[in-house]
């Protein structure tokens, strides 16, 4: 309306339209690749409540504040969580799942190298929310 | 403009006024007075993170109890309040009209503010900023919990009368030789964040009510354990309040389209651009709240539509970035405090943009979700660029309002040491978040990385707790013993052209 060109603006908007287009692209094809979980990955019922995590294995084990893996195998986290929101956090996976009363949520991962990892919650639960921590142990494989 | 303080008037007059200078320096004075409160409850905080182990906090609860009243202040009793108060001296003024539609109300939605923000203190609850069921409802203690619940609620209300009376001063006050599409962009963004107010707050407030009979007993709505869902008050509360960060960060913009053209001596590059975005804003930001929900178990396509409408509302905020850099281009810059605060704003708007994008990206929101970057992120807005802009406001109105001039020296030394803190700060938070730090934790285990952040970033808070007692110095010495301002040119930029907004305060 001021009477000057507008068309760098019309360019700038375009670009960051592509931008954005892009951007989303990408995130699309990574999250479908990321939620494809495989088809032998094994279950691991993960319980969340103030203020630490239970892991129960296919065969029946329990763990409490500790993990057991092997490595090179997949596996499938079934997330429950007895009274309040937990998020279940392996952050050198990038395994993140909220842990949500009356929901079961699922994430996946398949540990490649051995070694231990932290894990923590990562959704507010209260007064000992922040050390409601335990470790990932991944194993050679026993076989 | 108006001159409130020269004339000295005893304060009772200034309480008991629905004149809207009047109202505009109550809600001036309160919402600076909760922006002092709210950043010393965010010194404690980083205080007790600068080492693992309890430092000054002895308990969990209490770290809990105030990284809670510290968000809660800072949002509803500082930035909302604020905008308020250049809202009640601007708009009318610039709309022509001798005061707010309906005043009485304006009265009233300001007087409503102090018994909220007493509830929030006098409360001092626990559950963050957003009270999540189900722990709001079965495991946050009480009394606080149901105060901030009632406290909230009231602050809702005032927002509401607040938004109900700019828009029809707006779009019915307005002077009838004047065009919609010549209201200047400060206040048309005033007329944006209240249609999005109007549109945005009922759905939360219905949500705290729900909560409210649910702790009670009475109801289950987000109670699992009667049968309800906690992730019902998830997008009940999102569908507020992500519009609502728009309603927050609108009138920061909109004091930058006030402070840049001046301060460049050219007009805005693109006026229509600037009222275009507004709108769009606030059209397109209320498709992207469950962007905040990618982790909770949503599915992948939900998570699809929410990424592309968050994506969607970007445009908008770049448009606005591209009008202020025009708009200084070839410009004869004075950097003036105001000119510095609202230049480093918009760098940190730009900044805080380009992270939103990450986080909007699914795959990469379930590393920084819930971590210290989503601090880093929304402070880049909050503090960043609404807090940055509403400093330099306040310094562009003060000659306007005090009749006296600022200590210049005192106000860009308070700019340098802000700016270089905000900067340690959030920076450094976006980076620790990608180590893994989580949010919202009173102690963390003893990882060299973690600790050396977290001392940088305690650092650079201190750096701006000490810029902010210059500026608290600056504004109370200047306000009564600053040299009398020149109210047709205070800031030297070459006479009155360059105000268009003079206007007497008809009651003076
Ligand atoms: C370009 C525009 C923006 C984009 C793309 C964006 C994106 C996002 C995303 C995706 C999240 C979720 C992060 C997570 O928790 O995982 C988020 C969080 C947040 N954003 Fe933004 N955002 C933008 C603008 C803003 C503005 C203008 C404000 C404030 C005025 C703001 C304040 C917040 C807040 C307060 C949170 C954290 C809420 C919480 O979890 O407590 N954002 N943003
Ligand atoms: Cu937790
Ligand atoms: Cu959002």
């Amino acid at each position: 309306m001021s009477g000057h060109s507008n068309w760098p603006e019309w360019v700038y908007v375009g670009v960051v339209i592509a931008l954005m287009c892009w951007v989303g692209a990408e995130a699309w094809e990574a999250e479908r690749l990321v939620e494809h979980v495989p088809a032998d990955a094994k279950t691991i019922i993960v319980t969340g409540q103030q203020w630490f995590w239970t892991f129960e294995h296919e065969d029946g084990t329990k763990e409490i504040g500790e993990l057991h893996v092997e490595k090179g195998k997949a596996y499938k986290f079934e997330i429950h969580s007895k009274d309040v929101n937990h998020a279940f956090n392996i952050h050198d996976y990038v395994v993140l799942m909220d842990a949500i009363p009356g929901r079961v949520n699922t994430v996946w991962f398949a540990p490649m190298e051995v070694g231990t990892h932290d894990i923590q919650c990562r959704e507010y639960c209260g007064l000992i929310h922040y050390n409601m921590r335990g470790t990932l142990i991944v194993e050679e494989p026993s076989s | 403009m108006v001159l409130e303080l020269q004339k000295p008037r005893p304060i009772w007059q200034i309480m008991f006024s629905t004149h809207h200078t009047d109202v505009g320096l109550l809600y001036l004075i309160m919402s600076l007075g909760f922006l002092f409160l709210g950043g010393a409850l965010a010194l404690v905080i980083r205080a007790e993170l600068f080492l693992p182990g309890a430092q000054i906090i002895g308990d969990a609860m209490t770290f809990n109890r105030i990284f809670t009243v510290h968000g809660t202040t800072l949002i509803f009793l500082f930035i909302i309040p604020f905008a308020s108060a250049v809202g009640n001296y601007y708009v009318p003024i610039m709309v022509r009209y001798k005061d707010m539609a309906y005043p009485k109300l304006n009265a009233i939605a300001f007087w409503l503010i102090p018994p909220g923000g007493a509830l929030i203190w006098l409360g001092f609850a626990d559950f963050t900023w957003y009270a999540t069921p189900p722990y709001s409802i079965i495991s946050a203690p009480g009394p606080a919990a149901d105060m901030w619940i009632f406290g909230l609620k009231i602050l809702g209300i005032s927002s509401v009368l607040g938004a109900i009376n700019f828009v029809v001063t707006i779009l019915k006050c307005k002077h009838p030789d004047m065009s919609i599409g010549q209201v200047p962009l400060l206040a048309w963004s005033f007329l944006s964040s209240s249609l999005i107010i109007l549109v945005a707050i009922p759905t939360f407030a219905a949500a705290l009510l729900m909560l409210l009979t649910d702790r009670l007993g009475v109801s289950g709505f987000f109670n699992p354990v009667m049968g309800g869902d906690p992730i019902a008050y998830a997008h009940l509360f999102w569908f507020t309040f992500h519009p609502e960060v728009y309603v927050l960060v609108i009138p920061a913009i909109g004091m930058m389209y006030e402070i840049i053209p001046r301060f460049s001596r050219k007009p805005i590059y693109s006026f229509n651009s600037g009222i275009f975005a507004f709108v769009l804003l606030s059209i397109v930001g209320f498709s992207s709240w469950a962007h905040h929900m990618y982790a909770t178990g949503m599915s992948f396509t939900e998570k699809t539509v929410f990424m592309v409408g968050t994506l969607a509302a970007v445009p908008a905020s770049a448009m606005h970035v591209f009008n202020f850099i025009a708009t200084m281009w070839n410009g004869r810059i004075k950097f003036a405090t105001p000119m510095m605060w609202a230049v480093g704003g918009i760098a940190l708007f730009f900044s805080a943009g380009a992270g939103g994008v990450a986080n909007a990206a699914m795959p990469l929101d379930f590393t920084t979700h819930d971590t210290y970057w989503v601090v880093g992120h929304f402070h880049l807005f909050v503090m960043g660029t609404i807090a940055f802009g509403s400093i330099g406001f306040v310094y562009y109105m003060f000659p306007y309002v005090t009749g006296r001039m600022y200590n210049e020296t005192m106000g860009k030394v308070h700019f340098i040491l802000s700016f270089i803190g905000t900067v340690l700060v959030f920076f450094t938070q976006h980076v620790l978040g990608l180590y893994g730090m989580p949010r919202r934790i009173f102690d963390y285990p003893p990882i060299p990385e973690w600790i050396a952040m977290n001392q940088i970033v305690t650092v650079g808070a201190m750096v701006i707790g000490v810029s902010m007692a210059i500026f608290l110095v600056n504004m109370i010495y200047s306000a009564g013993k600053g040299k009398l301002a020149n109210t047709d040119d205070p800031f030297d930029l070459g006479g009155k052209y360059y105000y268009p907004f003079e206007a007497k305060n008809p009651s003076h």
